[in-house]
């Protein structure tokens, strides 16, 4: 019985998940320009990936705004679930304010902080109006600084649902703990430090894999705020795969971006998985 | 080690009392038992003697010196919890030497500390364990250990053995008791288990709703208890409460178309019609014998026989009332006999039957 329940969402998932995977990582190999063909090139379409400098600004946009965006949300997040696990007034109040921008889609997301971020018409312009002529924030038009303002959209958008991961974790100390700590005489960043975010293991791993994915496969985020630019200064990997497959007839390139990708992905995470499931399962 | 003083301690939530002019004292070296059902407040008592909750009114002393307004870590006292509270993220070491680190003592003497505690609780070869990894009963010995390596002047147990099984709760129990005698050390105990109060306890305090019913030595409350609260609730099975009423020099069974005389015990005097209660432990009833020489005794109908290996307990009938005995192993009895049962009423108890003290 189970067997057949699970059977259709299994076919499902192995045709439509892994098997494109493994079209895609077929077509990689092949010189496929606007429609797929099978005429094999072995490592041609990777050595020309890693030619294009337009690549090498995403791989290394990537790890700038990866790098920041999973620090960034991970400590912010836990500090407000922090904060709001004070027993403070109107909690239920500050948990639906804080998880709000994650029932916004990235696109919607980017548009706000497009108009926010705007020199012309959001914070600049805002307090310019109000008298100070001279402020200048302009990151969102200088190339050098655009990824970060994605950083800024992506971390305000995610922020909320790490916080309530990690505040799920916080509710599940025993509160005797923290009367032990007490009674050991631990002062309160002690307590933190040695003993309620080390027991929040496991919600590091559910924020660190959902942050992981969001940002490698983030791409409507980047459209809708900055559109890959000013010039290719914010293409991440995934809309430099888009474009290629789909709008520079480079199919056989695409498709090796986004083997790289995968594999990239599956190499942070699946040692990780491995290693924490592990832990689990000894303790 | 210390001796410990609770002065007219008194908690209330706006109106609603928990915990009601207590007053207790022991000295050094005891081990004091708060027991009482859940929700007596003896939990509560505990936490205000650890400093983790604050008390309405009323003062506690450690040797001497008033405690109220203190901190947990200034009162000398280390806690062992009901949950065991360890650290998870943390070795057994770490976990036995937090307090030690949190106090900022050198690392070898820190480690010399903890490994004499280890040693004594036999958790050596656990040390570099984390908790996760550890039985219910090594858990609770590191709980054990983390207060033992203080040396602090109190010990507090929460209701440590309530979760073990019962087999590894009378071997804990047994342990701490000697652990007990060995250090010498001055211990509250919280448990709402009255076996473990009378096989471990030099003082019991007995709580019901936030009021102290009783407080003296383990025989004190088992032979003499103060009222038909700490009579039942102590001692297993309950003690026989059976209504009578004063006829002269004696009473008059209710239901039960028996008369016996009037305990010893009784030093009140009582009013002819009195309405009373008399107590009797199952084990002050015995099959009268031919031999034995007479005494009060009481024509009863087994119903129900329950062999527990050692002693038996026999549910007993007399008109409406059922009385339980026991008695030992091999006394001849069987269910539908009638029988003459002997009852030891230089122990019984009398209570009045309003108020429910004895008198």
């Amino acid at each position: 019985m189970p067997a057949i329940v699970l059977s259709p969402s299994l076919a499902a998932v192995t045709v439509c998940v892994y098997g494109f995977i493994a079209y895609t990582a077929i077509l990689s190999f092949t010189g496929s320009k606007m429609f797929a063909r099978f005429d094999f090139v072995g490592w041609r379409q990777y050595e020309r990936l890693f030619e294009n400098p337009r690549w090498i600004t995403a791989i290394e946009n990537m790890a700038i705004f990866g790098g920041l965006y999973i620090i960034g949300a991970t400590c912010l997040g836990l500090f407000i679930a922090i904060l709001i696990d004070q027993k403070i007034r109107l909690e239920g109040v500050f948990r639906a304010v804080f998880l709000y921008p994650m029932a916004l889609s990235f696109v919607v997301t980017g548009v706000i902080w497009q108009w926010l971020l705007n020199p012309g018409l959001g914070l600049e312009h805002m307090m310019r109006s109000l008298g100070w002529e001279s402020f200048t924030f302009q990151w969102l038009i200088e190339p050098e600084r655009a990824i970060y303002t994605i950083v800024i959209a992506g971390v305000w958008q995610v922020t909320g649902f790490v916080m309530a991961l990690f505040l799920a974790g916080l509710r599940g100390i025993d509160t005797e703990i923290l009367r032990a700590a007490r009674v050991d005489g631990a002062p309160i960043h002690k307590v933190y430090t040695r003993i309620i975010i080390p027991a929040l293991r496991p919600a590091f791993l559910t924020v660190f894999v959902i942050e992981a994915h969001l940002a490698i496969k983030s791409y409507d985020l980047v459209v809708a705020l900055t559109k890959g630019g000013p010039g290719v200064s914010t293409e991440l990997p995934s809309t430099f795969m888009y474009s290629m497959t789909f709008t520079r007839n480079e199919l056989g390139v695409g498709a090796a971006s986004a083997t790289v990708m995968l594999v990239s992905l599956a190499s942070i995470i699946i040692p990780y998985l491995y290693s924490e499931l592990r832990n689990d399962r000894h303790a | 080690m210390a001796n410990l003083a609770i002065n007219h301690v008194t908690k209330s939530f706006g109106s609603l009392a928990v915990l009601n002019d207590i007053n207790i004292a022991i000295e050094d070296g005891e081990f004091l038992v708060l027991v009482g059902p859940s929700g007596c407040g003896k939990s509560t008592l505990l936490s205000i003697i650890a400093g983790l909750d604050e008390h309405t009114s009323g003062s506690i002393t450690i040797d001497g010196d008033p405690v109220d307004g203190l901190e947990p870590k200034e009162r000398d006292i280390a806690m062992v919890f009901q949950s065991y509270a360890l650290y998870p993220a943390m070795s057994v070491e770490q976990n036995i030497g937090f307090s030690l680190e949190m106090s900022k003592m050198p690392k070898a003497q820190r480690l010399e500390r903890v490994s004499k505690v280890a040693d004594l609780l036999q958790i050596t070869h656990l040390l570099k364990r984390k908790p996760g990894q550890l039985s219910g009963g090594q858990r609770q010995r590191v709980a054990m250990g983390r207060a033992l390596v203080r040396e602090p002047k109190i010990f507090l147990f929460d209701e440590p053995l309530s979760n073990l099984d019962a087999k590894l709760r009378v071997e804990m129990r047994t342990e701490i008791k000697k652990l007990h005698q060995r250090l010498g050390a001055t211990i509250v105990y919280v448990t709402h288990d009255q076996i473990e109060a009378m096989t471990m306890a030099t003082r019991i305090a007995v709580m019901k709703d936030g009021i102290l019913q009783q407080f003296g030595t383990p025989e004190d409350i088992y032979d003499r208890p103060k009222n038909v609260f700490v009579a039942t609730f102590m001692g297993s099975p309950a003690m026989n409460l059976l209504p009578a009423t004063v006829v002269g020099e004696t009473l008059s069974l209710k239901g039960a178309d028996a008369v016996l005389p009037v305990p010893a015990s009784v030093v009140a005097p009582l009013t002819e019609g009195r309405e009373v209660l008399l107590g009797l432990r199952p084990e002050w009833l015995s099959l009268a014998s031919a031999g034995s020489p007479s005494g009060p005794s009481l024509p009863l109908l087994v119903e129900v026989i329950e062999p527990t290996g050692p002693d038996v307990f026999a549910a007993l009938r007399a008109g409406e009332r059922e009385i339980m005995a026991r008695l030992p192993t091999g006394t001849p009895v069987a269910p539908g006999q009638k029988a003459s049962f002997a009852i030891d009423l230089s122990k019984a108890i009398l209570f009045d039957a309003a108020s429910g003290v004895a008198l």
